[in-house]
């Protein structure tokens, strides 16, 4: 039986986010397309949870007391795709076949192709609706496993997303944490100029959740929000827990950093990967 | 007909979901503040640790109901079908593309309501539904088909929609053991026409159907409580018997059970078909007997334009 990695350290974390981000790139270049962007940020998140905190067994993916994780941003899913080949979902060399003609590896999350994806996921907003409901089942069935749910900051427009806001508290969902990649782009421009969606926090806070901020790219910080997400599960406090995840657009390689929305949905060319992968394991920033 | 009294479909519905959750305890339900207008109530009153209100917001209840029945549950998600139908995306998304097995119950069908007009009615709840793989679309046309199909739909293996009356309407079947998902029954045979109806107009149809086979017109009229999947052999069949065939809903004639039976018609390459509904036209206020005669609903009506058909 599966159970959460809590002994994995940090080194080895980072290690295997290195690794992640090469993995991406190479199966967003592959396909010649993608959405690096967003996928990038995701990475420690992911990680974090894939390797540290999910309650889950890849060799079990319906393993009925695992914590359900639903990536609401379907668009990041190279990084999810990742953790769990990592993981040992599916072989690796899976990767390589992401969008390709029936591939389980669809462009966004599809449950029903590929085992342990737990909802279908990529038209925005809907993925949290989807987790209140499975936290109600979960509970229902007096099991005590944690509902995770990730979503862009872009994504938090969609009106649905404020509609489980006001729903998920009122029914006392404890065991339901949404994390918010906040990468502050979006495809149009920064979601500042879009439509902006801030002060993140105090809407929440507003809307009765219990919400954390943490760095998004930082393991030790992601640490502390998940565990404090957990004890507010476990104090049954009845409140839903929303990390604010600080995160970068297309984080860990330069030109991305730099490039912002152009990489939201655009695949990097050989070249780039070349050098993108030598940024990635090297440090060297050009 | 029978002479039992008269009884809206939503009504049946209440009373038999209240059932199911005697024998079923995975069954839960979800509305969104029109419980006592769908009659999930019923259902509430009995188990209110297995009903989940979810307020006024119709995209996220389905989302929710998506996720209760990936954990194995078998959710019942209510209100108009107007509003449930609006949610378009969520269903194609949430439900449809996820294979969860929600069971949408949409109540108020068509301009038979009256009164509240056009934003209460659904009327192209149909045409936006079966579009979607694997979504079964059901109009049960009295009470005990809508007790037949809500104890079916605990064991359906797909996603289902399911449309309601608020009226009453009249009993059409003398029994419930034959009404199965998936099946158009013949309720009255006739030579010369046949008419497929659906919903809250099956009995007026019915009615009309024996008004005119006493000034010597031959009608059969059939039931088509399952819109999709549509029955084929039955269609086939019925194209052998009959040149002309009319359809008869209260849901715009574009992509309804019309528009399904006139797919059929089209590639079977055979067959004249005219189609009874609302047209390129909204719903209005009334009383519900002053919008059916409003829109050619009602029994004389229907009689007189089955006779146009007939004779053009």
């Amino acid at each position: 039986m599966a159970k959460a990695h809590n002994s994995i350290s940090t080194e080895k974390l980072q290690e295997i986010a290195r690794d992640s981000r090469v993995w991406i790139l190479k199966a967003i270049t592959e396909a010649n397309s993608g959405h690096p962007g967003g996928s990038l940020s995701l990475v420690e998140i992911i990680t974090s949870f894939y390797f540290k905190w999910l309650k889950h067994d890849p060799k079990n993916p319906n393993w009925r007391e695992r914590d359900r994780f639903v990536l609401s941003k379907g668009h990041g899913v190279p990084a999810l795709y990742t953790a769990m080949a990592l993981t040992g979902y599916f072989p690796v060399g899976e990767l390589m076949n992401l969008r390709r003609l029936g591939s389980p590896l669809q462009g966004h999350p599809d449950r029903v192709r590929l085992p342990g994806i737990e909802a279908s996921t990529g038209s925005l907003g809907q993925g949290l609706s989807v987790a209140q409901g499975m936290a109600l089942g979960l509970r229902l069935d007096n099991i005590d496993s944690m509902v995770y749910c990730v979503m862009g900051d872009g994504e938090i427009q969609e009106g649905q997303v404020w509609e489980a806001a006001l729903s998920i508290p009122m029914h006392k969902l404890d065991h339901l944490c949404a994390i918010i990649d906040w990468n502050k782009g979006q495809i149009d421009g920064q979601v500042k100029d879009v439509m902006n969606i801030e002060p993140i926090a105090d809407k929440w806070r507003a809307f009765g959740w219990n919400v954390i901020e943490a760095d998004g790219h930082s393991f030790d910080a992601l640490d502390w929000a998940i565990l404090a997400a957990k004890e507010n599960a476990a104090n049954k406090t009845g409140k839903p827990t929303m990390i604010v995840a600080d995160t970068l657009k297309g984080k860990g390689v330069k030109f991305m950093e730099e490039g912002k929305n152009a990489w939201h949905g655009s695949a990097p060319s050989r070249e780039q990967l070349e050098k993108a992968i030598h940024e990635i394991m090297t440090g060297e920033r050009k | 007909m029978t002479t039992v009294k008269p009884i809206a479909t939503r009504q049946a519905f209440g009373e038999a979901l209240a059932k199911l959750g005697e024998t079923h305890k995975e069954v839960v339900v979800l509305d969104a503040d029109l419980s006592k207008s769908t009659k999930s109530d019923l259902f509430a009153k009995k188990f209110p640790e297995r009903f989940f209100e979810m307020g006024i917001s119709e995209a996220n209840m389905i989302g929710a109901a998506a996720g209760l029945a990936l954990t194995g549950k078998i959710p019942f998600l209510c209100s108009f079908g107007a509003f449930i139908s609006g949610r378009f995306d969520q269903i194609r998304m949430s439900v449809s593309y996820t294979k969860a097995k929600v069971r949408i119950v949409g109540t108020h069908a068509g301009v038979g309501i009256g009164d509240d007009g056009h934003s209460q009615m659904a009327l192209e709840d149909i045409s936006c539904l079966r579009t979607l793989p694997e979504m079964t679309v059901l109009q049960p046309a009295d009470d005990l088909e809508t007790h037949a199909f809500i104890e079916e739909l605990a064991h359906h293996p797909h996603p289902a929609y399911i449309r309601l009356t608020r009226q009453n309407v009249p009993r059409v079947h003398t029994s419930a053991n034959k009404l199965k998902i998936g099946k158009i029954q013949s309720l009255k045979p006739g030579t010369q026409l046949l008419v497929l109806a659906t919903g809250g107009l099956v009995g007026n149809s019915l009615e009309a159907a024996h008004e005119l086979e006493k000034q010597g017109v031959s009608i059969e009229v059939a039931n088509v409580s399952t819109i999709k999947p549509l029955d084929a052999e039955f269609l086939r069949e019925a194209l052998k018997r009959h040149k002309k065939i009319i359809t008869v809903e209260d849901h715009y004639v574009i992509g309804g059970m019309g528009g399904a039976v006139a797919e059929f018609m089209a590639e079977a390459g055979h067959g004249k078909l005219h189609r009874i509904g609302v047209g390129e036209e909204f719903g209005q206020s009334g009383t519900p007997e002053a919008v059916m005669e409003a829109y050619g609903f009602t029994t004389p009506q229907l009689a007189k334009r089955f006779l146009s058909f007939h004779k053009a």
